[in-house]
């Protein structure tokens, strides 16, 4: 009995082990497992045993039937795995082919470097503040100490409007973001820091001015603000911007008539191997006219019916075309203007490149 | 303003070269543009004589010379006719560079013959006109030195901005004055420069000219000298080789020296031919119409805001601006009237923007003379003449008066400080504004000298006192910084831009910046702008856009007539009304909205619904309750009628209009369709209330929500919304989403009607739905729809 169940065994698992597919796997099953297989006709045989033999058989026809189970079980998953790897074997794709266009949205460099700036600037608490840009010529000239007369009038290339306005102002582009000074003044109480970025106009076409371009004004209003403080504010700032610290800016005495005193600002710049002007350097190979500053006139404040005597305070105007171009290395003023595709998708920012302290204000 | 460093040097002793010059310029606020050489180019040149000149064999208007440069003979071939044996003259070699005819030198063979360079004449080297031959230089010229060291031509060439505020600068002298004080040298005596014992009026016996002045307020002060038996030659040649030096052409003795005085001293006269005037001179106003030809060859018409210069007969000077043509000197003049006058800056600058006519006059007068220099300037005007084109002058009349009267200023010293942020002792301050010309009390009452018409505070005399000391020495002070982390800083209205349009670009939308003003035409095709220039740069550049469409339109097509298939743009800017200027994020599809694909083998144009959906993707992102929005009526005229609409929360809260833009629009802009677009109106988005940051408390349903469809036979124009609103309403409590998955005509669905498949969820809340429950609320969804026509689909 010994020898027929080891053998039985030996017949049963090579059967399972031969088994080509799960017909074949099945047949085995009835063979062994069957109501008249092998193993079942064994298992009958336990009842007729003495309680001795079944002591010794028993286990011996109970392994065997489980032996044969789990081969069937391992055989048939083997058997499954073979099937489908022979499906998906034939369902393969080619896996080169090319999805299509990835959204290529961009952000033009002129509302990045705005966003650059409200974020270097809200951390020295400077709000962003907005205003017309068709203005009358009180808030872009007289309020800001340029007379009628002012030779200043005609260096600006005005555009005008035929209208006036109801208290009679001529009405006109605005030349410079500076109105917005007077508009915050006269709105708002000090103490003030903001920046007014925006379009500005001037009648001036030629390779390297636009008809419209864009400027940032900035202003503080306060008590005991002095020009050590611009020359701070300005350090601070260009260097946040240009994203290094090894940047020297050279003050010059100048002339707006909207600041006493009033300097234009440089900053130095080296230039690369190959000869492209790089901002920064301890050591500057030149100097690149970024912004004009002053502390604000005294005339200015009186015109925004604050007192000089309590509240002084600083202001600068930089472009931000220019700001772009320095920073990102772009030569033509007069494609930001022209919406060429090829040029926004080159020098444009992707949409989640937003400018964050924690991320960097430079993409 | 234009000086050679050798002209500085008249008014300042000084030993600083041209860099530590530039360098100080720039330092106190006097920008230096440029500063060139021309000496440099010119320096290899060198003097030679011709030792001995042969015909060329081989052409009659050759010659062989034989060139002595100093270092032995050279044989160079000539064409010149003036080449001749003994000859002294400018040689240039191999290898140099030749500024007229622009071209490099090298050894070359002439017609057979071997030349080692050339001979040249004044007009190769950029130094004149004549070109008649090569130069000639006196005999005893030095043989092998550069020409330009012993003619004088090193001489450093500045050109510095001047800013409005400088008029003392627009003068030599004015600029050797601040170097003085800015510690570069010193300040020679005026009289010194001239040559002159003193500066007192050289004043004849004869009678003084009868001038006048009858508009004392645009020519307060007209002071006159007539100098009778001159002749008007050229000047001398220092006179000259300084106005070339400066890019002006020398015309005669008298009018160099009027060109000499404006650019020396920034005191601008005018000479008068006596020959041409009748009767007295007179500064008056203009006659509204009347006509003067002025120097400039133009004919100007004047008005009666304009102060004239004129005779019995006619206006000869558009006073302080420019002179009359008529009553000019020529070579024959041997009678003039030399005029000193003071005009109004007001009257000049007015009278200057109105005529558009701009000198070298006005830019001094406009700015404002020394109103006490009027005499002085005539005594050196007199002298020149006198010296220079003989003569006897006459007495010296002065009509009227210059405002001369001293400003004085209350200054406290401490503002250096307070105000400039520097630290100069009170000492130092008063020693700065002294050389600078002020005069300086114990108690620091400062006394304006009379050519500093810029200042007139406080304030000016710290910037005088820093710009002397040096900006370079100011110190950086942190501005205070508020407590803790910086405070967000961005309005509602800025939040919602950045939002919109960064949700924009994730779109796939490549932002534009174009144009605020747009052609009449374009404008007229979105219902006209409201702001037209009346100085516009060009036509096309004339109305102040009413909407942001025609620029990116037009870039669109741009893109297109280079082969871009699909254009995707966007622009956030404003859009010019009557009353505001409306923030506005415009997105645009021109072409393919999809491109050639493999799995569709085709492109798909852009339609209008690509416009629905980047108008509701911006908004939504921008914060608008798009859930909320209502599609109301179609977009107007721009738009197509059919395939337009507008979105917002009622018919007087419109947040967008989308859709395909009217051919008559396309046409008129000149861009080929398909062009989707949508205007999405910034500044209509309505504020987030704010309620904090904590959300509203939320528990997710816990039972399974369950899906039922239904179809519905509807009128054909029915628009599919109002069925969808209807349904969502059935039952508020139960119905969660609707959704419209089918849209069908043709077979099974009768004439004039269409089929709407809608799939709802139904989401149960404290018990599963029974059938009983479901079939109550399919009935109301049934009867709810029947209100809109729609009847079920069997």
């Amino acid at each position: 009995m010994t020898t027929d169940i080891d053998q039985l065994r030996q017949e049963l698992l090579s059967a399972v082990e031969g088994a080509a597919d799960l017909a074949a796997l099945e047949a085995v099953r009835v063979t062994a497992l069957g109501k008249q297989g092998a193993v079942t006709g064994l298992l009958k045989t336990l009842g007729a045993l003495s309680p001795e033999e079944r002591q010794t058989t028993g286990p011996r026809i109970h392994s065997l039937r489980e032996a044969v189970t789990e081969a069937l079980a391992t055989r048939k998953g083997a058997l499954d795995r073979a099937a489908l790897d022979a499906r998906l074997a034939s369902e393969t794709l080619d896996m080169s082919l090319p999805i299509g266009g990835l959204a290529t949205g961009s952000v033009h460099p002129v509302s990045q470097v705005m966003e650059e700036l409200a974020e270097i600037f809200a951390d020295l608490g400077f709000a962003v503040a907005t205003g017309p840009e068709i203005e009358d010529d009180w808030h872009n000239f007289t309020a800001l100490n340029i007379p009628e007369t002012h030779p200043a009038r005609a260096m600006h290339d005005t555009f005008y409007f035929d209208e006036v306005d109801g208290e009679g102002r001529q009405m006109l582009l605005r030349t410079h973001t500076s109105p917005v000074q007077i508009r915050t003044m006269v709105s708002q109480k000090p103490p003030i820091r903001i920046i007014a970025p925006g379009r500005t106009y001037r009648s001036d076409s030629d390779a390297t001015h636009t008809p419209m371009f864009h400027q940032v004004e900035g202003l503080v209003i306060d008590r005991g603000i002095t020009m050590g403080h611009l020359k701070w504010t300005l350090e601070t700032f260009v260097k946040a911007f240009f994203e290094r610290d090894d940047i020297v800016l050279r003050l010059r005495p100048s002339y707006f008539p909207f600041t006493e005193p009033s300097m234009e600002v440089d900053v130095g710049y080296t230039r690369d191997k190959s000869g492209r002007r790089m901002i920064g350097g301890t050591e500057p190979d030149g100097w690149m006219e970024i912004l004009g500053s002053g502390m604000v006139h005294r005339k200015v404040i009186e015109a925004c019916d604050l007192d000089p005597t309590e509240w002084q305070g600083f202001a600068f105007g930089c472009g931000i075309d220019r700001l772009a171009m320095l920073k990102y290395g772009i030569d033509d003023l007069r494609a930001f203007f022209d919406g060429d595709l090829r040029w926004l998708r080159h020098y444009g920012f992707a949409a989640l490149d937003v400018p964050t302290l924690a991320q960097g204000v430079g993409a | 303003m234009k000086f050679t460093l050798s002209w500085l040097k008249e008014h300042l002793d000084t030993t600083a070269d041209a860099t530590q010059v530039a360098d100080a310029l720039t330092r106190i606020g006097l920008e230096v543009e440029d500063i060139s050489n021309p000496a440099d180019v010119l320096r290899p040149f060198r003097i030679a004589r011709v030792l001995t000149a042969a015909p060329h064999p081989q052409a009659d208007k050759l010659q062989v010379l034989s060139v002595d440069a100093g270092e032995g003979p050279l044989q160079v071939v000539c064409g010149a006719p003036n080449a001749r044996a003994g000859l002294v003259g400018i040689f240039g070699g191999p290898g140099m560079y030749v500024p007229g005819p622009e071209m490099t030198l090298k050894l070359t063979s002439i017609r057979g013959v071997e030349s080692n360079g050339m001979m040249c004449s004044f007009r190769e080297l950029l130094l004149g006109e004549d070109h008649n031959g090569i130069v000639e230089l006196p005999e005893d010229a030095p043989v092998g030195e550069s020409y330009a060291e012993w003619a004088g031509l090193d001489d450093p060439l500045f050109d510095v901005a001047i800013t409005p505020n400088r008029q003392d600068c627009m003068g030599v002298r004015g600029i050797a004055r601040d170097l003085a004080a800015a510690g570069l040298g010193t300040l020679k005596p005026l009289a010194d420069v001239y040559r002159m014992a003193s500066l007192a009026p050289i004043a004849g016996d004869g009678p003084a000219p009868d001038v006048r002045t009858d508009d004392v307020g645009g020519c307060p002060a007209f002071f006159a000298q007539a100098v009778s038996g001159v002749t008007n030659g050229a000047s001398p040649e220092w006179m000259q080789a300084k106005l070339k030096a400066i890019g002006q052409k020398p015309i005669s003795m008298l009018v160099d020296i009027t060109n000499f005085v404006s650019i020396d001293l920034g005191r601008p006269l005018h000479v008068y031919d006596r020959a041409k005037l009748t009767g007295a001179l007179v500064a008056r106003l203009a006659k509204d119409g009347e006509q003067v030809v002025a120097l400039n060859g133009k004919t100007y018409t004047l008005d009666a805001t304009m102060t004239v210069i004129a005779d019995d007969a006619a206006v000869h000077d558009i006073g302080g601006i420019m002179g009359g043509e008529h009553s000019g000197v020529s070579e024959t003049t041997t009678d003039v009237l030399i005029e000193c006058a003071y005009f109004d800056p007001d009257h000049i600058a007015l009278t200057g923007q109105k005529l558009a006519l701009t000198s070298d006059a006005r830019q001094r007068f406009e700015r404002g003379v020394d109103p006490a220099f009027l005499d002085d300037g005539l005594a050196i005007a007199t002298k020149l003449v006198l010296d220079h084109c003989g003569g006897t002058p006459s007495a010296i009349m002065r009509a009227g008066a210059a405002p001369v009267a001293a400003k004085t200023v209350a200054y406290d010293p401490a503002l250096v400080a307070t105000l400039g942020g520097m630290d100069v002792p009170a000492d130092r301050q008063k020693a700065i504004l002294e050389r600078l010309g002020f005069v300086v009390s114990d108690d620091f009452a400062v006394t304006v000298p009379t050519w500093r018409r810029d200042v007139d505070g406080p304030a000016d005399l710290v910037e005088e006192v820093i710009r002397i000391e040096g900006l370079d020495k100011l110190p950086s002070t942190p501005l205070p910084r508020a407590e803790g982390v910086a405070k967000p800083t961005a309005t509602p209205e800025q939040r919602i831009e950045r939002k919109a349009r960064r949700a924009a670009a994730a779109r796939g939308f490549a932002e534009a910046v174009t144009w605020s003003f747009l052609s009449e035409k374009e404008a007229a095709a979105f219902g006209g702008g409201h702001w037209t220039l009346s100085n516009p740069i060009s036509e096309d550049l004339k109305v102040m856009r009413p909407s942001l469409i025609p620029g990116l339109a037009r870039a669109a097509q741009r893109n297109r007539d280079r082969g871009e298939r699909s254009v995707k743009l966007f622009e956030l800017g404003r859009r010019y009304l009557t009353d505001a200027e409306r923030q506005t994020l415009t997105v645009l599809i021109a072409g393919e909205a999809q491109g050639r694909d493999w799995r569709t083998g085709k492109a798909r144009g852009a339609d209008a619904f690509d416009a629905k959906a980047e108008a509701l993707g911006v908004l939504a992102a921008a914060g608008a309750p798009v859930d909320r929005l209502q599609l109301i009526g179609p977009g107007g005229e721009t738009w197509h009628p059919g395939r337009s609409g507008q979105l917002g929360l009622g018919p007087k809260m419109i947040l967008a209009t989308f859709g395909e833009l009217h051919p008559e629009t396309l046409r008129a802009l000149d861009v080929e369709g398909p062009v989707v677009a949508a205007e999405i109106y910034l500044d209509a988005i309505p504020a987030k209330r704010d309620t904090g940051r904590t959300r509203a408390a939320y528990a997710p349903a816990a039972l399974q929500a369950v899906r039922r469809d239904f179809a519905f036979l509807v009128a054909a124009d029915l628009q599919a919304d109002k069925l969808i609103r209807a349904i969502q309403g059935a039952d508020k409590q139960a119905i969660v989403e609707v959704s419209l998955f089918d849209v069908f005509t043709g077979q099974g669905v009768p004439e004039g009607q269409k089929s709407l498949g809608l799939e709802v969820v139904l989401q149960p809340t404290d018990k599963s739905f029974d059938e009983a429950a479901l079939k109550a609320i399919a009935d109301k969804i049934v009867s709810a729809a029947a209100k809109q026509g729609a009847t079920l689909r069997g």
